[in-house]
């Protein structure tokens, strides 16, 4: 269920080159949500808001920990918003990770901004005495974040394009150095996860897409991923953001 | 005690505000919000003949104080939209208008035939003005003649109410205007977006997969008073005015300029409660200006010969 809530800003980070960590307190938000959902942020000025997904929550103090990346006016201006200020979203939106309730080994494989929402899966799983491996790609060095986070909670890659920090090249070079999972959670840029998908066809896995949205709730027919069969199409916002890894055509 | 409803041709309004089409699906994601029975109506996203599955993303971009979208009418096709829509928005106390499409006259003729025999939809607006698709819908819309045939053809094709949605992307709005209402429309639905674009610097590409898309929002809301100020001086039919409406004075404002009803669109994405919020603030905005009816104020605009 979706509601419009107020988010009291706690916390204002900057954790990476032009990437910025928010710990917001609010009660609803942070008692129903699941890992893979996000925020709708309504930002000062802005027509649309922004989608960003939940990277992790503490449900004794109530607060939601979101991290976006500075790309355009809009991120611009919410990284501008200081500790005790306040905006509203929509949320928690989306259908988020659904996790079976058996033991197992997770492969998390993240890609830049795409590897928030997979924290708080990682926490959630690492919690259910689950092995969770990870796989984290970053541009460059000055991109790298929650590497400390990844490794409390298991074996964790750090991979950057360029070589500069941990081992070198796309997060696919390094999955058959992570050993067997029984399945695996990715979020990333299309191409990555396109190459994921292709690379892991019979492995079970969950991907979480992202795409420009206006009303987030399902009703705008904005944010659409044409479905593997070519003849209809699933909704990010509503029907997803996390699919099935071979449900949509990337 | 002010009062707020609105009599037009079809539509007994219990208040002039109505979600603009393709900006509140079919309702549902929106009834978790408010009780729909608080609007005065809803238009449905557009409905063509058959399935369409719409453009490529992206379909929105953000742009100062609006946005651009090409959707490109994405819709399950007017059999589901009457099987599985219509049924669930005539349970509440509203009343429906059905946007309708096509790439022909045939096609916007099967539609409205359609939902004449549903008995559960109230008026058509007629959409000759989707700037987003290849064949028909804007082509309709800019041709007075070819906006005439089209309105004749539905006008035929059922007993409804017809509701033209005009284009503001023609050199004379009025022109249409006229054409349409010689050809038997009821009522107007005015403006739907103006064609734009917008680039991305770093890929040097336009942001919308359509390259161009509609803009919405504010920003076109001066465009809208100006049209639906013009039109009114010409034609006698009734305006739904909609372009750009964030807040109650807006609302009075396509009032005064000369439309009868109002439609909320890209509000909806930054605050889904939106039209409910329009409809409160209503009483206490009309008072403020010195009106105790909402139908007092329709076209009430003092603006100099």
């Amino acid at each position: 269920m979706i509601q419009k809530e107020k988010m009291i800003i706690k916390s204002v980070t900057n954790i990476a080159l032009d990437t910025i960590e928010m710990v917001l307190e609010n009660t609803f938000i942070s008692k129903t949500a699941i890992p893979g959902q996000f925020l709708h942020a309504s930002i000062e000025g802005h027509t649309l808001r922004r989608p960003i997904s939940i990277a992790d929550i503490d449900r004794e103090k109530e607060t939601v920990t979101i991290l976006f990346k500075i790309l355009g006016k809009g991120t611009e201006k919410l990284a501008t918003y200081q500790a005790g200020m306040s905006f509203n979203v929509l949320g928690p939106s989306g259908n988020g990770f659904q996790i079976e309730d058996k033991q197992g080994t997770y492969l998390l494989i993240g890609g830049g901004i795409g590897v928030p929402p997979l924290y708080y899966l990682g926490k959630k799983l690492a919690e259910k005495q689950c092995q969770v491996i990870s796989i984290l790609g970053f541009q460059t060095k000055t991109n790298v974040f929650y590497e400390e986070k990844f490794r409390a909670l298991g074996e964790t890659f750090i991979v950057t394009n360029d070589g500069s920090y941990g081992e070198t090249g796309f997060v696919t070079d390094i999955i058959e150095r992570a050993g067997d999972f029984d399945s695996y959670f990715s979020c990333g840029p299309v191409p990555m996860l396109k190459a994921i998908t292709k690379k892991l066809p019979t492995k079970p896995g969950l991907i979480s897409l992202e795409e420009r949205m206006g009303c987030g709730v399902g009703a705008c027919m904005a944010c659409v991923i044409p479905t593997n069969d070519g003849k209809s199409y699933q909704k990010i916002c509503s029907d997803g953001p996390v699919f099935h890894a071979q449900e949509v055509s990337l | 005690m002010t009062n707020l409803a609105v009599h037009l041709p079809g539509l007994e309004l219990k208040n002039p505000i109505m979600p603009a089409s393709g900006c509140f699906g079919f309702g549902r994601e929106y009834s978790t919000f408010y009780d729909l029975s608080k609007l005065g109506a809803v238009i449905m996203k557009a409905a063509t003949g058959t399935e369409r599955l719409g453009n490529p993303t992206p379909r929105v971009v953000e742009t100062a104080s609006g946005m651009l979208n090409a959707i490109g009418l994405q819709n399950p096709g007017v059999k589901n939209i009457i099987e599985n829509e219509v049924p669930f928005l005539a349970a509440y106390d509203t009343s429906i208008i059905a946007n309708i499409a096509g790439s022909t006259t045939t096609e916007y003729e099967a539609v409205a035939r359609a939902f004449n025999e549903t008995e559960l939809v109230h008026a058509i607006e007629l959409n000759i003005s989707c700037p987003n698709v290849k064949e028909g819908g804007i082509q309709f819309g800019t041709d007075p003649a070819m906006a005439a045939t089209v309105t004749e053809i539905v006008k035929n094709a059922s007993n409804l109410p017809v509701y033209v949605k005009l284009s503001p992307n023609v050199t004379n709005i009025v022109e249409m205007a006229k054409a349409v209402e010689a050809a038997g429309a009821d009522g107007l639905s005015m403006i739907n977006t103006l064609t734009g674009m917008q680039m991305h610097l770093q890929s040097r590409k336009p942001l919308i997969a359509n390259k161009t898309g509609g803009l919405s929002g504010p920003a076109i809301k001066p465009v809208a008073i100006r049209m639906i100020y013009e039109v009114r001086q010409h034609v006698n039919i009734p305006i739904i005015g909609m372009g750009g409406v964030t807040n109650a004075e807006d609302v009075l404002e396509f009032l005064l300029a000369g439309a009868s009803a109002v439609a909320v669109g890209t509000a909806n994405f930054s605050n889904p409660y939106i039209c409910p919020e329009i409809i409160d603030a209503l009483p206490a905005t009309l008072e403020r200006y010195g009106f105790d009816s909402v139908e007092e104020v329709i076209g009430k605009g003092i603006i100099p010969v």
